[in-house]
């Protein structure tokens, strides 16, 4: 402004700008309004790319044509138990039909499984292309032509890389065979081990600095310490579980200590127990600094009049704080639930198993989960295998989406419950 | 003991003197143990990485650490700059990005936006602060990264790049930054918003020359706040960013960061007690030095400007 401000002089000067001042304004608002609407966009198109990548075309190539394998022109499918059984016998040599035997006798097997085992065997189908879900709907035509000139004897099936075998199937180093079965349970056992310790340790530690800490140094310290340990990098609680959990506590962890070793070649402290252990210590400042918030919501009106019926401090907490603030306690949990099942990097320093072909039996297993698995396919070069990490991604979301619902489920019914008892 | 003065209390029928209490003192016991568990962590923390680095240190001068532009443990070489520099390539990056795109959604929703407009836009933004990080990674290596290669042409970008996995950690953090920034714009008292529609401002002009530079410690706070978090963050530069130390200032090459190099060596097989396993502890303390000064600066910043206007 050239102009000195508050002269009188500038007040002419100053009305005919209004126009451009207000013209300003509206552009300004749009840029504003466009970064929000970007936000959203991103988070569209971030689901959107997941998606895509579940679902569309495959172009397979099958190491035996199946109609080679039709006895007396009956088809594989009808053939029964026994037909396919023989089929098994003819096509595969004794050492492979041995080791499938070991794994389960085949005798014992249902003809869908018998099927199933001949598909991956002797048909054995190869992934030729993979194309996303937008390529298989807008451009078939482009595709088919793909098909007819360069795999005449391939053939185009639309698949949903999530389905059920992906589902339940183990670890695979082929990606059509490959499944999520051992990380999901990993995942879930993981978690289970990180709630059970970080719920009641953080509520704990909550109690104690609402209800029972007295503003000392040692409490403020408490207090700092719990807002810094919340912007550590979730790394760096990898690198501590390494060396506290995974090396320092290896006979606990490993559960040698116990005379249970579940893995005695690979008895070391990179199981289940220790990664769900990390996981904790890496939540916990999360839920004290949400059970604390929680807490202060709750009236000090409710404390008082149970002190002065003669209720000693932890039958007031007990009985009148903790359930007046259980559901605001359960949403911070969850939400650092939800963070502690999305986390892959620390449990890949604490050393998850880069290839896990055993469901975990026990909390003294190794282990994978759901991200680390998501995160070593996306890694693979190969497209099929960035298809199955799409897939693994949608488990992954559907996973958390559906514990926030229970969340607040759960939490509308104790609310409800709270209103009906007031 | 002094006993008391009432008739009930002498006859000893009522006291009203402290009782001893076992149970209420174990479980407050109980109580102060599970909130020092947190003391005990951060000691854990200092302890770990401190005794590993020593050793490290003990082999490698930290001037050489700190200043030599090679990284390569197969000869011997542990300079971390390539890891630092592309450590600071991605977080700025993501600040680019995550800094005047939150500072608008902020500016926006607490100034512009309809009640019902904000009510149904904050909890959608919310959500990408929950999606987990190794999602954000694919999508910088699926999705960003084919772009940007579309966009620059194919031998000028590789597949694996620092400018991708900047930009895609700007998404993650732009919550962060947004959700910050609308909590400082918010604790600025309506009196000075007020006084200036008085004196005739627009509402850009109270937006951009009053309630910014009123909130502009809050903003400040928030901007270190989410350099911490680039700092630290590690799966979408683990995915993206590329595997392999690389001294350059070209976003669109390969350069591993220091959380993405942690990782792809502990990912591997790796022998405790050797020099590599310890040369992760000093980078892990190096960067756990980084984001501790981040985020106390942060704080410092809030308190000692924020306090104002209470």
């Amino acid at each position: 402004m050239t102009e000195p401000r508050g002269s009188t002089d500038s007040i002419p000067a100053f009305l005919p700008r209004l126009d451009e001042r207000t013209r300003k304004g509206e552009r300004w608002k749009v840029i504003f309004l466009i970064s929000t609407l970007l936000g959203v966009f991103f988070l569209a198109t971030l689901l959107w790319s997941v998606v895509n990548d579940s679902f569309g075309y495959v172009i397979l190539v099958n190491e035996t044509d199946p109609a080679t394998l039709s006895r007396d022109g009956v088809p594989l499918e009808n053939l029964g138990s026994r037909g396919l059984l023989a089929v098994l016998e003819e096509n595969l040599p004794g050492r492979r039909l041995r080791s499938l035997a070991e794994e389960r006798p085949l005798e014992e097997r249902s003809s869908e499984e018998l099927l199933a085992v001949i598909e991956d065997e002797i048909i054995n189908p190869e992934i030729m292309e993979t194309y996303d879900l937008s390529e298989s709907l807008f451009g078939k035509a482009r595709i088919l032509r793909h098909l007819e000139e360069d795999y005449p004897d391939g053939a185009l099936v639309f698949r949903s890389w999530i389905n059920r075998r992906f589902l339940t199937a183990a670890q695979s180093s082929v990606a059509l065979h490959a499944g999520i079965r051992g990380a999901f349970l990993g995942t879930l056992m993981t978690i289970l081990i990180t709630i059970l310790t970080a719920f009641p340790v953080g509520i704990a530690g909550a109690i104690w600095l609402e209800e029972y800490a007295k503003d000392n140094r040692l409490n403020r310290f408490i207090r700092i310490n719990i807002y810094n340990l919340a912007g550590v990098p979730s790394i760096i609680y990898g690198m501590l579980g390494l060396a506290l959990f995974v090396r320092a506590a290896e006979p606990l962890t490993s559960g040698t200590l116990f005379g249970a070793a579940a893995d005695p070649t690979t008895a070391n402290g990179r199981t289940v127990l220790s990664a769900g252990l990390t996981l904790a210590l890496l939540i916990l400042p999360v839920i004290i600094i949400n059970a604390q918030e929680a807490l202060r919501a709750v009236p000090g009106i409710l404390r008082q009049s149970s002190l002065a019926v003669g209720a000693t401090k932890w039958q007031t907490v007990w009985h009148h704080v903790l359930p007046a603030s259980f559901d605001r306690i359960l949403t911070g949990t969850v939400l650092a639930v939800s963070r502690a099942i999305g986390e892959t990097a620390p449990l890949v320093v604490v050393g998850a198993s880069t290839f896990l072909s055993q469901d975990p039996t026990s909390i003294f297993s190794k282990f994978t989960t759901l991200p680390i698995q998501i995160y070593q396919w996306t890694a693979r070069p190969q497209e099929e295998f960035r298809r199955i990490a799409a897939a693994a991604i949608l488990v992954l979301l559907i996973l958390m989406l559906s514990l926030n619902a229970v969340a607040v489920l759960l939490r509308n019914r104790i609310r409800a419950k709270k209103r009906q008892s007031r | 003991m002094q006993h008391g003065q009432y008739r009930e209390e002498m006859t000893g029928v009522l006291s009203l003197a402290r009782r001893s209490r076992p149970w209420e003192q174990t479980i407050q016991a109980f109580l102060f143990f599970c909130a020092a568990v947190s003391i005990f962590t951060t000691l854990g923390i200092i302890i770990t990485l401190g005794t590993e680095s020593w050793t490290f240190f003990n082999h490698v001068s930290p001037l050489e650490f700190l200043f030599t532009t090679e990284w390569q443990p197969t000869i011997d070489q542990f300079g971390i700059l390539p890891l630092f520099t592309s450590t600071l390539m991605t977080s700025l990056a993501a600040m680019l990005v995550a800094l005047p795109m939150g500072l608008g959604v902020a500016i926006y929703l607490s100034e512009y936006a309809p009640d019902p407009v904000r009510e149904t836009l904050k909890p959608i933004l919310e959500v990408l602060a929950g999606i987990p990080t190794v999602v954000y990674g694919y999508f910088a290596l699926t999705v960003v990264t084919p772009l940007l290669r579309n966009a620059f042409g194919q031998d000028r970008v590789d597949v694996y790049n620092t400018l991708s996995a900047g930009l895609v950690m700007g998404i993650l953090i732009l919550p962060l930054i947004s959700s910050m920034c609308e909590d400082a714009l918010s604790s600025v008292p309506n009196s000075l918003r007020e006084a200036a529609y008085a004196m005739g401002a627009t509402k850009l002009e109270v937006s951009l020359d009053v309630m910014v530079p009123s909130a502009f410690s809050g903003i400040a706070a928030a901007f270190i706040l989410g350099l911490s978090r680039a700092v630290g963050e590690t799966m979408i530069v683990a995915l993206a960013a590329g595997a392999g130390p690389n001294l350059t200032l070209n976003p669109f090459k390969a350069a591993e960061t220091m959380t993405g190099h942690i990782v792809r060596i502990s990912g591997g097989d790796i022998g405790y007690d050797t020099i590599d396993y310890q040369s992760l502890f000093a980078i892990a303390l190096l960067l756990f030095l980084i984001t501790l000064g981040l985020n106390v600066l942060s704080r410092r910043i809030v308190k000692k400007y924020g306090e104002v206007y209470e």
